[in-house]
């Protein structure tokens, strides 16, 4: 599903060439899940938005769903994440002007889909993480964890193939953040997404069946787990 | 498209009032182009539709001297029926007003004149006491009103005393703001020679009307017959001439009104290209998480490129429809300043124009801020620090500005009649926003590198404010600062027209003018004058003449010759020259030599001409003439070249004869003395008058009175279109400070937090305001004492007034304009919780 070779991120600055990731590699199946882990600098959330195709690499290959998105421009990129990729974001980013189904919509009625079939799985989806009777409410009007709730519904609607998720409990207390694990892992066990995530979180990394440690961009470990 | 429509719709939720305001900024710069294009409509029909009135007969022919016999037989053969008119300038006394007299134009008429339109009196059926020859007069309703005069009261003109009949209130083709510059008294012209006026030089005009039956076109009448009126040296007018020089001049007017309408359409503009800036650096985040979703950087940049049309679009309807109420107050703005009726209709076509100018203008310089939504990376949305991409090598901002730059021009061409007019005045635009915006830079830089360190808080806070990242220094100079040049710098051109005709009665100078004196009245007037204890301080004789033939060739022969690049009124002209000795204090030598007195019978006379006619007749020094001194030929040669100071209240010649040569021809005089007061000068004028009665006086302070009530009506028409910039730069405000109450309202809310009182929130809006405010009105002032100073020094050849107390209520009114504004703007920020004011910004 996702297929990472000899990746590498290197930013120009005044003090010279910085590289922020190097050479990474790893290759990730259909349904499996990764966590992406190590202190802050180390690379983690540029790793992520490489292979999300948010970013372009300086070097080296990203393959994600059988499409090489290194290399293409950034309105390709955008149709392949809106094809095959969900996001679940730490700061939820929810579009503020819009409702919370609105929000959900988003991503299918980019791809031209609308109508009452595609609004009610939108429903019933809130419905499923517990927003069933909040789907008019607009962000402002809802918690954090309840706004995360709304981007995780937003993330699955389209079906994606691979879930990325940047810290998704950073911004949520204890009890929050657990049901919001809980529903990460179980909508992708029950849509048989691949599921990448970056966090701080051990207890959340130790979920996942693979575990990433970078450190100064490289990859300091790369464990799986039964 | 459908997700770009919904997208644009829903996204716009939240900031619906704030998008209404900017699409405010345009409004009235549309509205200004949307009236002024109608009511131009709405005056062509008129001009087409009363074409005949415009002239108030088929034909008009005029001349400057009597009419020869050969002249008259001429008219007498083209037919139709006759009416005639004489007509020129004359005093009055008023005996029921204690005597008091005034300058007025004279009109002597005779015949079915008007035969067009309608000659309207109060009460009415004067026109036929005056056809009927009835000893009454008709006397401009001002005159009336001025004097407290009543219909019934004498009116002495010369030597007789009419009746008034009726008070004037409209001649076809005459405007009333002729009334301003001269009134108008008309009498019988069979009562004319009882009044002993037309004496030998009066500056008279012999007018002919004509109205012909169907079979006469008068057109092609004057077109197979223009030889032999120039040979006669008769000028003549037609409807559709008449028609021609109204379209001509109102398309200048209409072109001038238009361009000072789309200077605030680009102010708004400029305006909303601001607040899209602000609104979309507050969309980064929402199109950073759309672009993650899978949307293009095109349709990211389509979202919000429709919300611009939007504005655009609400902007134009809103426009349009004030433009639409504006124009039925334009009436009322222009009345008296036109010659006919203007019914009032709605002129879609100008609508449509207008409005379509607004919404190009408006999208056009939306596009500027949205180009930046096509460079938004995805990343922001993982990425908490963002670097705002505005990419100066980007090829479509430069595209954009270059189309901008196109559709500017193609406006000012299609809006002037002459493409340097056009080009000028988008040069002129370019420069003075280019000289504000490098101002405001300049004030933003000036604050940072001297900034107050010592100074309390709060007005550290408001200095910082100006130069903080999202400032509103350069918009905010360049809105209120372009409304108060433009609206400084007619003050100050009027300020400077006025001091300049003030200054010519200073300094002892001459201030109150006779002329029409005949050769026997000079000795009577100086007795007067003396009596009076008002000495003649000047006086000239006069002498007509015409010119014969110029370089060996005949007037006639180069008034035949349709190639001839000489102005006609140069040839046809009844020339008033004098002699003299010396160069009077007025007149400086440019070239030859002044000859002062020559021998009597000398064969060619050495003469001096103005250096304006010189070019106009195409002389040089050496150059001969020939003169027609009443009958007698007189041969000159141009020995000498002049500049004379017109505007100087002293006799003044074009041509000037040496002494020994015209002192026998039969003349007249022009005498000037100095009178103290207003009192004094109606005095004099009243005992002149009643001695001398054909003698006409104008005084420095009619002039003067005459210059103000034009300059006033003027400059109310322009002064109310400039207002329209003036507003959309306080609109702009509104909206800048709304843009920025968002943009600094967490940091309100954290000063607040931190324990900032209201007061202290309000004062540091206060200095940021009065700052800003000052400055606005200190660059709008400088600008505007530039531009007078330039005008001054180059078109009217004097120096710009510096009325202080004008400038000083320019830079109060317009500080208190940007602070009461400001505070409007930002109120409610300082009174709510923060917490309240944070989830409803969210």
């Amino acid at each position: 599903m996702l297929k990472v070779e000899r990746l590498a991120k290197i930013y120009p600055t005044a003090a010279g060439p910085l590289a922020v990731l190097k050479e990474v590699s790893f290759d990730l199946l259909a349904g499996a899940s990764l966590a992406i882990v190590g202190p802050s600098g180390s690379g983690k959330t540029t790793l992520l938005g490489l292979c999300a195709g948010l970013d372009r690499p300086s070097s080296g290959t990203v393959t994600l769903a059988g499409e090489s998105i290194g290399v293409m421009d950034e309105d390709a990129r955008a149709r392949v994440r809106n094809e095959h990729v969900g996001f679940v974001f730490q700061n939820f980013q929810l579009i503020p002007t819009l409702t919370a189904v609105e929000n959900v919509l988003v991503p299918v009625e980019l791809r031209g889909e609308s109508g009452p079939e595609i609004e009610a799985e939108a429903r019933s989806l809130l419905t499923r993480v517990g927003l069933g009777s909040r789907v008019d409410h607009y962000p402002v009007q809802l918690s954090g964890g309840e706004q995360q709730r709304v981007a995780l519904a937003r993330a699955f609607i389209n079906r994606p193939k691979i879930l990325f998720c940047d810290e998704p409990t950073g911004n949520l207390d204890g009890d929050t953040a657990h049901a919001m694990v809980d529903l990460i892992f179980g909508l992708n066990r029950e849509k048989g997404t691949t599921l990448v995530l970056v966090t701080h979180d051990p207890e959340l990394a130790r979920k996942c069946q693979r575990m990433i440690r970078l450190r100064s961009g490289g990859v300091v470990e790369d464990t799986a787990r039964e | 498209m459908n997700f770009i429509l919904k997208m644009a719709w829903r996204d716009s939720r939240a900031s619906r009032k704030r998008l209404l305001l900017f699409s405010l900024s345009i409004v009235l710069g549309i509205a200004a182009l949307v009236a002024i294009g109608s009511f131009t409509t709405n005056l062509q029909t008129a001009i087409d539709g009363q074409a005949k009135g415009l002239l108030g007969a088929d034909l008009a022919v005029e001349s400057r001297t009597a009419l020869t016999p050969e002249a008259q037989q001429f008219l007498d053969g083209l037919g139709g029926e006759q009416s005639r008119e004489i007509m020129f300038a004359s005093m009055v006394v008023f005996p029921s007003a204690g005597g008091q007299t005034r300058l007025i134009s004279l009109r002597a008429l005779e015949g079915g004149y008007p035969f067009y339109g309608e000659f309207l009196t109060q009460p009415s059926g004067a026109a036929a006491r005056l056809a009927a020859g009835e000893q009454v007069a008709v006397l401009e309703t001002g005159l009336l009103t001025q004097y407290g005069l009543s219909v019934g009261d004498p009116v002495r003109i010369g030597e007789q005393t009419f009746t008034i009949a009726a008070a004037l209130e409209n001649v076809p083709g005459e405007s009333a703001a002729i009334a301003q510059l001269s009134p108008r008294v008309y009498i019988p012209l069979s009562r004319l020679p009882e009044t002993g006026l037309l004496g030998p030089g009066s500056l008279v005009r012999y007018k002919t009307y004509f109205k012909f039956g169907p079979e006469v076109d008068a057109e092609r009448l004057v077109t197979e017959m223009r030889s032999r009126f120039r040979e006669l040296r008769l000028g003549f007018d037609t409807v559709e001439e008449r028609k021609e020089d109204l379209g001509e001049a109102l398309q200048n007017v209409y072109a001038f009104l238009s361009l000072v309408g789309f200077v605030a359409l680009f102010l708004g503009a400029i305006g909303v290209a601001s607040a899209i800036h602000v609104y979309v650096r507050q969309k980064i985040a929402t199109v950073a998480v759309l672009r993650c979703l899978g949307a293009s950087a095109w349709r990211s940049f389509a979202v919000y490129l429709v919300q611009g049309i939007g504005i655009g679009f609400v902007g134009s309807i809103l426009g349009a429809a004030l433009g639409v109420a504006v124009q039925l107050a334009l009436p009322a703005l222009v009345q008296g300043l036109l010659p006919f009726e203007v019914d009032f209709t709605i002129a879609w076509g100008a609508v449509l124009n207008g409005a379509a100018a607004g919404l190009v203008i408006c999208v056009l310089f939306t596009l500027l801020p949205l180009l930046a939504i096509r460079r938004v990376s995805p990343l922001v949305a993982i990425r908490s620090s963002f670097a705002e991409n505005t990419d100066r090598r980007d090829p479509l901002r430069w595209a954009l500005y270059a189309l901008i730059v196109a559709a500017v021009t193609a406006f000012a061409l299609a809006q002037t009649t002459r493409w340097e007019h056009g080009l000028g005045f988008v040069a002129m635009l370019a420069l003075s926003f280019g000289v504000l915006t490098g101002l405001a830079r300049l004030v933003a830089l000036s604050a940072r590198r001297f900034f107050p360190k010592s100074a309390p808080y709060v007005w550290r806070q408001g200095v910082a404010n100006l130069y903080r990242p999202n400032n509103r220094t350069v918009l905010l100079l360049l809105a209120l600062g372009l409304g108060t040049f433009l609206i400084v710098t007619l003050a100050l051109t009027r300020a400077t027209l006025v001091a300049q005709i003030e200054n010519t009665g200073g300094a002892n100078r001459p201030n109150l003018l006779f002329f029409d004196i005949q050769d026997d009245q000079i000795g009577p007037l100086e007795r007067i004058l003396a009596e009076q204890s008002t000495p003649i301080v000047a006086q000239a004789a006069i002498v007509t003449m015409k010119v014969r033939s110029i370089k060996g060739r005949t007037v006639e022969d180069i008034l035949k010759d349709n190639t001839s690049r000489l102005p006609s009124w140069t040839l046809r002209r009844e020339y008033r020259s004098t002699y003299r000795g010396q160069l009077s204090a007025t007149e400086t030598l440019l070239e030859g030599t002044f000859t002062g007195r020559v021998e009597p019978g000398v064969e060619e006379v050495p003469i001096s001409m103005e250096v304006g006619l010189v070019r106009d007749l195409q002389l040089k020094l050496g150059d001969e003439m020939e003169f027609d001194v009443q009958g007698v030929p007189l041969k000159a040669r141009l020995t000498s070249i002049r500049e004379v100071e017109w505007r100087r209240m002293e006799p003044n010649f074009f041509v000037l004869f040496p002494e020994g040569v015209l002192e026998a021809a039969p003349k007249f005089f022009v005498a000037a003395t100095r009178v103290a007061t207003p009192a004094d000068s109606a005095r004099v004028q009243r005992a002149v008058v009643a001695g001398i009665p054909n003698v006409s006086a104008i005084d420095l302070a009619l002039i003067l009175q005459t210059l103000d009530s034009v300059f006033s009506k003027i400059q109310f028409v322009v002064q109310f279109m400039a207002l329209f910039t003036v507003a959309t730069g306080v609109i702009v405000l509104a909206g800048a400070v709304m843009s920025g109450r968002f943009q600094r309202l967490r940091e309100t809310v954290l000063l607040r937090t931190l324990g900032a009182n209201r007061h202290q929130l309000v004062q540091i809006q206060l200095v940021e305001y009065a700052i800003l405010g000052l400055l606005a009105a200190l660059v709008g002032c400088g600008l505007a004492l530039l531009a007078n100073g330039l005008l001054a020094a180059f078109v009217f050849k004097t120096v710009g007034a510096f009325p202080l107390s004008t400038l000083l209520g320019a830079v109060v009114a317009v500080m208190v304009v940007t602070l009461a504004t400001g505070l409007l703007a930002n109120r409610g920020v300082a009174d709510h919780p923060p917490l309240e004011i944070l989830r409803q910004e969210t």
